[in-house]
């Protein structure tokens, strides 16, 4: 793990930085993407916020979840994604770093909880095993720590041994997200954590979001406009592959300032 | 109205229900086809051999007294082939399919090399049978040995393992690879620790049908040269061998020169089927056991 704690720039002294305007973590500018002939993201310029949680709305096939993508490089599992512009992560040209590093630091949890068909404690110890930590004792700590982190360990401390499958879907989706949490990214980033889950897995999930925005930044996609509404300090509304709108939460909610955002997040399409 | 209607119907219903059940019958028929040609065969098999079968022809030596005769020759022959056909297709037939699953991209090479496999896959295998002879027990100078057979018979299922073994890959579930990728796993941590784990079994499943079907093989054999004479037995790779069914093969030849040959060649055959049976049943075991539903 130290060469991670090395590349990473010292955000650890953010203290100080509270009072003036938040870091920028991403930075993208004319960043377009394609999937072979279909344009997906139009010269999209957008700044996202550390520790805060970003937002990212519109309907289905607006290309928020391959921004979503684009952001930790995940799109380029499609071979025929290409990607142009610039993105920037803190001050790391993302779009040229090396995918793996870019993703020890940028985590992410996808819409389906996908455990790997491995014990609970396995699932968690992945991330740190990958990246070199072997000492049984150190990764105990971790497991634990990232569970508590998931607000799961009540439930699981008991059977770590056994299968991830024997879980709940929304507790697989939080042993999903304390498998991300566990190798210390700086951003999550959450393509529709909910939306296969039920009201009450749902909500649990909600308040773990709020919890861990002291400790990372997260940036959310989401088709349900009240949980952008209940969880986000800022939202970016996207339509056909460009972005629409992009301000404080409440902004976009209550006084949009373009009438496409005012009818999407009133239901009148989308 | 409706009993008005009836009755110029209600002959053509009686004609659709009888086909219907005649087709049932037809289909059923069809099913017990291959089941009741099995019964015969194991009938015939068991009757000409069942009493020649016995803890002395197991581990007793080739002979051409029909009394004495053994076939532990042919068993550890047998167990020399798999000794170099199981590591060679392991290796190789899991190997291409990774490449062909995971790393190639759907390009010109891909489907060369594809369409090459499935080719191979259609070779009779005494073609494989002249190759092998060609190439291992000519030109590489093995003789007719353990080593040539074997990296024949690999040769001939290679193509089986490739196949399934990419069926295999390609039904692990893709959130898996995501999630693992999205944690910073490079390729090949990833296809280590979770692709090919999850495969594994299926991988397994498709092997071992292939190394049954390599087994059973003769014809290949018979032209690498392979004898059912008076060897000692085989001690490794590099050794002279024989296997059940060449061992079956000649003493089938021979029935007609000693009338005894026909039932060491039953009884050779209950063997040779029952270990068959046995490799299909933990293919089968290992489908159902191992498999991890995702």
């Amino acid at each position: 793990m130290t060469t991670l704690t090395n590349y990473r720039p010292a955000t650890r002294l953010r203290v100080v930085a509270q009072t003036e305007a938040p870091a920028a973590i991403f930075t993208t500018e004319g960043l377009n993407v394609w999937y072979g002939d279909t344009h997906a993201l139009k010269n999209i310029d957008l700044t996202i916020y550390e520790n805060e949680v970003t937002a990212i709305i519109g309907p289905s096939g607006c290309g928020k979840s391959t921004y979503l993508k684009t952001l930790n490089r995940m799109v380029e599992t499609d071979p025929a994604v290409r990607i142009d512009g610039t993105a920037k992560f803190k001050e790391t040209d993302l779009l040229h770093a090396t995918v793996e590093r870019l993703r020890s630091e940028v985590g992410m949890v996808f819409q389906k909880p996908n455990p790997f068909p491995k014990s609970i404690y396995d699932n968690v110890a992945y991330g740190p095993k990958l990246h070199g930590i072997r000492k049984k004792a150190m990764l105990d700590d971790i497991v634990e720590s990232s569970l508590k982190k998931a607000a799961l360990w009540d439930e699981v401390k008991d059977r770590l041994s056994s299968s991830a499958f024997g879980l709940s879907g929304g507790q697989q989706q939080r042993l999903c997200i304390a498998r991300s949490l566990a190798i210390e990214p700086s951003v999550l980033l959450m393509d529709e954590p909910t939306s296969a889950l039920d009201p009450v897995s749902t909500n649990k999930v909600e308040e773990l979001i709020g919890e861990l925005k002291k400790d990372v930044s997260i940036v959310i996609v989401t088709h349900n406009m009240q949980q952008a509404a209940r969880i986000s300090d800022r939202t970016a509304f996207f339509l056909h592959g460009e972005v629409v709108e992009y301000g404080q939460t409440e902004a976009i909610f209550e006084r949009p300032s373009s009438h496409l955002t005012d009818d999407y997040v009133n239901g009148r399409f989308g | 109205m409706l009993h008005t209607r009836q009755s110029p119907n209600s002959s053509r219903i009686r004609f659709r229900l009888l086909a219907d059940r005649s087709a049932k019958i037809m289909f059923g028929a069809a099913a017990l086809f291959g089941i009741v040609i099995m019964g015969i065969l194991l009938v015939r098999i068991t009757s000409e051999g069942l009493s020649w079968l016995s803890l002395d022809f197991l581990t007793g030596r080739f002979s051409t007294t029909p009394e004495r005769a053994g076939i532990m020759g042919a068993v550890l022959g047998t167990f020399w082939l798999l000794a170099v056909v199981v590591p060679v297709t392991m290796l190789v037939g899991i190997g291409s399919a990774v490449y062909l699953e995971l790393y190639s991209k759907n390009g010109k090479i891909r489907t060369f090399i594809q369409t090459n496999i499935g080719n191979l896959a259609g070779v009779p295998s005494i073609v494989f049978g002249i190759l092998g002879l060609t190439v291992f027990v000519r030109a590489l100078g093995f003789g007719s040995v353990v080593l040539a057979g074997g990296l024949t018979l690999s040769l001939l299922i290679l193509p089986i393992v490739i196949v399934s073994a990419q069926e295999a890959l390609r039904s692990v579930p893709h959130q898996l690879g995501d999630a693992s990728y999205a944690l910073g796993a490079s390729k090949w941590q990833t296809i280590q620790s979770v692709i090919l784990p999850v495969a594994l079994p299926s991988i397994l499943t498709g092997a071992i049908l292939a190394l049954s079907r390599a087994i059973g093989e003769t014809a290949p054999l018979v032209v690498l040269g392979i004898p059912a004479l008076l060897i000692p037995f085989p001690g490794g790779i590099l050794d002279r061998f024989t296997v059940l069914p060449m061992q079956i093969y000649y003493w089938t030849l021979d029935a007609a020169l000693v009338a005894d040959y026909a039932h060491l060649a039953a009884a050779a055959s209950i063997v040779l089927l029952i270990s068959l049976f046995l490799l299909n049943g933990s293919a089968i075991y290992l489908r159902n056991k191992y498999t991890i539903k995702a």
